[in-house]
């Protein structure tokens, strides 16, 4: 299997292993805000999603074990390539005239990526770790609560929102980029997978982002 | 009637060799609008080898953009900033009187300085070598419609035919990429019946010494359309992308 390796270890081979992990993440993505948005259907709704979920565990172990394998060749491959690509240029121009031929999104992805990755650290320890490891209000399945009062926290729900806009740069540049890696550019299609880049984009930073807003100024604070 | 003078002020890198410590030097000097960029620097040499002076070290050969050997990076884009041109098509109209322009050599490690703004593309020729050619005897030329190919295709692969192997995608690609130069060597000959042959061994050669040369990977920032004096398409780079890939999993080559 050495020709494997060394295909996906090349230039193009570790673009694709970063498309393939990139579109795997934005389809998790599209699940999690589903899940995400059953909030809005009140305590109840959103309790009984999550208990139903304690139900088939072992699946739902299997699938977190693959989604961390995927972060973690996402992220090992991603600094890889900003390490590599850094080297390809060891005297830097003294006059940057990139704002000029690029898009700022497309040239600060390890930026954003690396933001995303310290927000995940902490979203796993608030919310996973409180669901998953025997929070006193996990035990009663009161999930909606421990959510209710992690956002009622003005510098958490803020730094929340703020990492929604950055993976949503993340996002809208990621997403047209995978199609580019794996040669799906057309004259006839690419400006579409642009625009449905930027739609999904779209749907993702408002729909995470309106929850911590919804419970900082219209869930009234009776937590 | 006097012809106004633009007064401007130079910014050029200055680099005794590959081994020396380069930077910065000043230069005051008055050139025409209608002047190119390389025929101001042609002035500026002219002062200072008159002064006894070393004289700045710049590449050209045809001066109307059709060899791809001037290659500058003007106020930090390579070729300057109008697009679609090479350096030497680019005239001093467009700055302004007082302006002060910055001009500094190709930057990627593939592509070593060799004095002042002279950098070595010889890294393009090594790829090349390894598969940018058809190595069946294509004959004389052949009659008109012996080879049925389409206009579309045909402009497609004449498009990508275009580069001038100047290296300016590298230049500009915050990783030092040759994507685009590979990509559009790749594409001129995937598009056409005579690349067939050799079109899955050749895609894997070339991509395979552009990563031993030391250039970077592709980030798809789509700098390097935007800089190329052709207007190379990045979908050049999505075609050698599916190349590749179908290449690894056409092929029972386990070499390459």
């Amino acid at each position: 299997m050495g020709w494997l390796y060394s295909a996906l270890s090349s230039s193009i081979g570790k673009k694709f292993v970063m498309a393939v992990t990139g579109i795997c993440l934005i389809l998790f993505l599209i699940i999690h805000l589903i899940n995400n948005l059953t909030m809005y259907g009140g305590p109840e709704l959103f309790n009984t999603v999550v208990k139903n979920l304690d139900i088939i565990k072992p699946i739902v172990r299997v699938i977190e074990a693959v989604l961390v394998l995927i972060f973690v060749f996402h992220i090992f491959n991603g600094v890889k390539l900003w390490y590599e690509n850094k080297k390809a240029r060891p005297i830097g121009y003294t006059v940057n005239g990139s704002s000029k031929n690029s898009d700022i999104t497309s040239r600060t992805m390890i930026v954003s990526g690396s933001i995303v990755f310290i927000f995940l650290i902490i979203h796993l320890k608030t919310f996973w770790v409180s669901f998953n490891l025997g929070h006193p209000l996990a035990e009663e399945h009161q999930y909606y609560e421990i959510v209710a009062s992690a956002f009622s926290n003005w510098i958490y729900s803020g730094l929340y929102i703020v990492a929604m806009v950055l993976l949503g740069f993340h996002l809208n540049h990621g997403f047209q980029s995978a199609f580019q890696t794996f040669g799906w550019n057309n004259n006839k299609y690419f400006p579409l997978i642009k625009k449905l880049g930027l739609i999904y984009t779209l749907i993702m930073v408002i729909g995470f982002a309106s929850i911590p807003i919804y419970f900082l100024f219209f869930y009234g604070g009776n937590v | 009637m006097a012809e106004k003078k633009l007064n401007l002020t130079l910014k050029i890198w200055r680099q005794a060799g590959p081994n020396f410590v380069g930077n910065f030097a000043e230069y005051k000097l008055a050139v025409s609008p209608d002047s190119s960029i390389l025929e101001m620097l042609d002035d500026l040499n002219n002062d200072l080898e008159n002064k006894n002076l070393e004289p700045v070290a710049f590449e050209s050969d045809c001066r109307e953009g059709i060899c791809g050997t001037c290659g500058l990076v003007i106020n930090g884009q390579p070729h300057g900033p109008i697009p679609k041109i090479a350096t030497c098509q680019l005239h001093m109209r467009h700055f302004n009187d007082g302006d002060t322009i910055w001009i500094e050599p190709f930057r990627a490690k593939a592509f070593p300085i060799i004095k002042d703004l002279m950098v070595d593309r010889s890294a393009f020729d090594r790829i090349q070598e390894t598969g940018g050619f058809i190595s069946v005897n294509t004959g004389s030329v052949p009659d008109g419609n012996a080879i049925p190919i389409s206009k579309d295709i045909a402009s497609e692969a004449m498009d990508s035919a275009t580069c001038i192997g100047c290296g300016a995608c590298v230049a500009a690609c915050k990783n030092a990429s040759a994507m685009l130069f590979v990509s559009a060597k790749v594409s001129q000959f995937a598009l056409l019946p005579q690349g067939q042959p050799e079109r899955y061994q050749r895609v894997q050669a070339m991509v395979k010494k552009m990563d031993e040369l030391g250039f970077g990977s592709c980030s798809n920032t789509y700098a390097c359309e935007a800089e190329c004096p052709k207007g190379i398409s990045v979908k050049n780079i999505a075609r050698m992308n599916r190349d590749y890939f179908m290449a690894k999993v056409k092929t029972e080559n386990v070499e390459s």
